[in-house]
Parts: C-alpha cells; sequence; structure tokens
C-alpha cells in the first residue's frame, strides 16, 4: 500500500547573499542592533511551493504540468524527502526513488564495473542485491569488456547506457521521475522503453514531471497543473490536458 | 528490525564511498596510497632529526612519542577540517537524495581511517630503532582511538552542519587547529614545561586528552585515568547534544546548500 499525502505543505527557500551568510555580518548585526544591516537581516525567501494540500493513492499516474520554475522539480524533491516541507507536512507510506539525475553519484575515473556498485548503493540496494544483478546489468548495457575499462573513456551515449541499465533496476512502490528516460540509439532505444513500461508496470504510484503532452496523455491518468507553486488544477488527464495544452 | 538494516546499508554505502575515494586520489599513481606513508616518514624524519638534537631524550623516546603524535594529529585534524565541509561537498548528493546526513561523515571518517593505516605502517618501524618495549597494552590503543573516533564524528557532524550556514568557519577551523598544534604536546614533550603552565595547557586541552589514550599505550605506558574520563564524557554529551540538534536541524541543511 502507497500514499502520499500533503497537508498544507510549503517550502521557503532563504537566499543567503554573501552578506547575511558570513558570521561577521551576524556579529556586526548583533552589535548594531540589527539597524545598520536592515537590507541583509531581512532574510529573503523565495516561496516555492505554497500550501498544497492533496494526496495520492496506491495506482495512480500523476503527471506535473507548468511552466518552468512552477515548482514541479520542487515537489519532485519533497516527494523524495530531500525537502523537508517548511510549513505543514508530508505523509508518505511506501519506497520512493526518484530518476531524477540518473548519472548522480558516476565517477568518471572509476571503471563501469565499480560504478556500477557506486550507483546502486546511492539507490538503496546492497552489495549482495548489486551483485546478483550484475550480469544483467552489463549485459543491459551493451558495454562489453568496456564495464573494465574507466567511465571517462566512455561516448556520452555509454555513459548513459550505463547509468540507464543500473538506475532502473530497482523496485519502487512509489516512482519519482523529471522527463522520461531515453538514451542510446534505435536498438537501444526500443529496449529501454520496454523496461520503463516493466518499471512503471511494478510501481505503485508514478509522478512524472512533463512538458510533453504526448507523454503525459500516454502514462498518467491524473495531472497536477502547477503555477507559481500553487495548484492551478488538479484534476483526470484529459481534463487537465485540454486547459493547459489548450 | 527494518532501521537495522537501513543502518548497516548506509554504512556500507559510507564505506563505499569512503574506499573510492581514495582509490580516486591515487588512480593511475603507481605506488598509489603508498605515497602517504612515504611523506609522512620524510616528515617525521626531518623534523625528528632537527628536534631529536635539541630535546636529547634517553632511548630514542623522543622520535617515537614524535611519531605518533603526528600520526594522530594528521587523522584528528583530517577528519576535522574535511568535516566542515562534508555537506558542502556532498551537495550534490544531498540535494537530489535524502540519504542521511550522517553517511556523509562516516564516509570521510573512514576515508581518514585508511590515510591513517597507512601512515602507521612507520611506527612499527620507529618502535624497532628505539629501545622502548611494549607489550599487550598497546591495543588498549585501539579503545583510544575508537573514543577519540567518536568524538571526532560528533565534532565534525556539528561543524558540517554550521559551516554550511556560515560559510567563513570552515577557515576559522583551519587556523584553530594550526594554532592546537603547538599547543598540544607531539613535537615537545609534556615533561618540558613548567608544571603550572603544562597543566593548565594539558587539562582544558581536548587534543592533549585524545592523543594521550593513543599515544601512550602505543609507548608502553599507561595513559592517565582522567584522559580516559574526559575522552568519555565529551563523547557521550557530545553525541547526545549533536543528537538533539540534528533532530531540530537536519531538514534545514538542504536549505543551506
Amino acid at each position: 500500500m502507497a500514499r502520499i499525502y500533503l497537508d498544507n505543505a510549503a517550502i521557503e527557500i532563504p537566499i543567503f547573499n554573501a552578506n547575511s551568510r558570513s558570521l561577521k555580518s551576524k556579529l556586526i548585526q548583533l552589535a548594531s542592533g540589527g539597524k545598520l544591516f536592515t537590507d541583509t537581516s531581512g532574510r529573503i525567501t523565495v516561496r516555492a511551493l505554497e500550501n498544497l494540500t492533496f494526496s495520492i493513492n496506491d495506482g495512480e499516474r500523476v503527471g506535473l504540468v507548468g511552466h518552468n520554475g512552477a515548482g514541479k522539480s520542487t515537489l519532485l524533491r519533497l516527494l523524495n524527502g530531500v525537502y523537508t516541507p517548511t510549513h505543514g507536512q508530508i505523509h508518505s507510506q511506501g519506497q520512493v526513488t526518484s530518476l531524477i539525475d540518473i548519472s548522480l553519484g558516476i565517477d568518471h575515473e572509476a571503471t563501469g564495473r565499480e560504478n556500477i556498485y557506486l550507483r546502486g548503493a546511492l539507490l538503496g540496494l546492497n552489495k549482495k542485491e548489486i551483485y546478483a544483478k550484475l550480469d544483467e546489468i552489463i549485459s543491459f548495457s551493451e558495454l562489453g569488456d568496456f564495464i573494465d575499462m574507466p567511465v571517462r573513456t566512455y561516448s556520452s551515449g555509454m555513459h548513459l547506457r550505463l547509468a540507464f541499465s543500473v538506475s532502473t533496476l530497482i523496485n519502487p512502490e512509489i516512482l519519482l521521475m523529471d522527463e522520461w528516460l531515453s538514451v542510446g540509439d534505435e536498438n537501444f532505444k526500443h529496449k529501454a522503453e520496454v523496461r520503463m513500461h516493466e518499471l512503471l508496470e511494478s510501481t505503485k504510484i508514478l509522478v512524472l514531471a512533463s512538458h510533453s503532452r504526448q507523454l503525459i496523455e500516454k502514462t498518467c491518468s491524473r495531472v497536477l497543473w502547477l503555477e507559481h507553486g500553487k495548484i492551478k488544477m488538479d484534476g483526470p488527464v484529459e481534463v487537465v490536458t485540454k486547459m493547459y495544452f489548450g | 528490525m527494518s532501521s537495522y538494516f537501513e543502518l548497516r546499508k548506509n554504512i556500507a554505502l559510507a564505506i563505499l564511498l569512503g574506499s573510492q575515494d581514495i582509490k580516486g586520489r591515487y588512480r593511475r599513481s603507481v605506488i598509489g596510497p603508498f605515497w602517504l606513508t612515504i611523506s609522512m616518514s620524510i616528515l617525521i624524519s626531518c623534523i625528528g632529526i632537527i628536534f631529536g638534537q635539541m630535546f636529547q631524550t634517553p632511548d630514542n623516546t623522543y622520535i617515537v612519542f614524535l611519531s605518533a603524535g603526528i600520526i594522530f594529529w594528521n587523522f584528528f585534524t583530517g577528519v576535522l577540517n574535511e568535516g566542515c565541509i562534508a555537506f558542502i561537498n556532498s551537495e550534490k548528493i544531498i540535494r537530489q537524495l535524502p540519504i542521511p546526513l550522517f553517511v556523509h561523515i562516516f564516509r570521510l571518517i573512514w576515508r581518514n581511517l585508511l590515510v591513517l593505516i597507512h601512515n602507521i605502517l612507520i611506527f612499527p618501524m620507529i618502535l624497532v630503532f628505539s629501545d622502548i618495549d611494549i607489550g599487550l597494552e598497546a591495543f588498549l590503543a585501539l579503545l583510544g582511538l575508537l573514543l577519540v573516533s567518536i568524538n571526532l564524528a560528533w565534532t565534525s557532524m556539528l561543524l558540517a552542519l554550521i559551516c554550511t550556514r556560515y560559510r567563513d568557519l570552515p577557515q576559522v577551523i583551519a587556523s584553530l587547529l594550526q594554532v592546537s598544534f603547538y599547543l598540544t604536546p607531539i613535537i615537545w614533550l609534556p615533561s618540558m614545561l613548567s608544571e603550572r603552565l603544562g597543566q593548565s595547557l594539558y587539562f582544558f586541552n581536548p587534543f592533549f586528552h585524545f592523543l594521550e589514550i593513543i599515544r601512550s599505550p602505543l609507548m608502553g605506558q599507561t595513559p592517565d585515568p582522567s584522559s580516559w574520563v574526559f575522552s568519555a564524557a565529551t563523547g557521550f554529551l557530545g553525541c547526545l547534544f549533536t543528537f538533539l540538534i540534528f533532530k531540530r536541524l537536519h531538514g534545514r541543511v538542504v536549505y543551506w546548500l
């Protein structure tokens, strides 16, 4: 049973300029009673998300739409636990995995094989689990003997194939994605597509941020439309996409 | 039970990342991390030759004292200096994945332990040249190292937190550590100071106690019980304090990055 429930959750990101970030200005502020530095002492914050209340239940495929800066990525980070809400609460049940930056943690000097362990560990797999899937990952990535070469010798396509092959070997209950993962040449693209669909089949909740109408209509059942950190519309895919994309 | 597995997994992740750091640092170098051993030997022999002449000690005690002191001091400062920038350096991971923050601290402690292992190789060689006999009590040094590591862990956890918010602090810490090097008996012997000055300098210097519980057993001496008590007490209280602070503030770190 997977479930996400947001109760009036908001995220305010403080912006530190060089002044307010240093200890010295804090001390000067204390000494001068805060008068001299009123411009820096009033902390500037950005309200990235405002008073979001909604829940996502088992089986839902939610698309996130909105213009750049509407808060889609921030919401995804809130859902995967990177951000804790500055106001309100978030309750989520179920193991969350985000496929937002699939290259995160890849060390260019290390070999492909070492990187499988690194990337796998960052995704929450233990050594045994990775070892058990090692052959599958290597054959899926089609890297062959290159797997024992440093990643910096890889072409960008090979690099992505490696990252993709490791990152999609998880079985999350809640899957978060920022745009669809598509990698490689035609042949690999097809394989990757199949793998992605298997992944979607096995997850209980999907939250996918995208600018592509086609993708949203194909994958999602419900769409959240964010604007300036607030929900502008929340409803079935047909209704919201019609309003948003026109 | 599941939280136990979580913990084990996170420690394994920290160890993997820490080992990878060392591997990465010495990749494509022929003797790799043994450069650490070599440069440490050079440092110890240079200081040892000059100051050893100045402080004529019987049985070559000085060189043993010096090498144990420098090797472990190197470990302390490594952990603390890297602790200051632990969260800042892991910004990418912290902003993408909800991995517990202690993983980044464990990673650097593990990395510095690996460095320590390479440096400590010098010690037995130096011991052979001296007339000091050490017995089984030397293993007490391991207990000392454990206790000190606990202290370094909470300190760097706290430093990492504060330094993420106030970016000037790493520089402050670095210069404080540099001063502490001279205030702590490492290149000079405790017996060289007058009783009164010495005692106040030792008693309020945590580094003295931390070094004492590791270095003395390695020199065949018994550390003063007060150093054990000091280290155990700061370890316990510090961990408690850090835990409470992080319970309140752990969610803020990502906003400060």
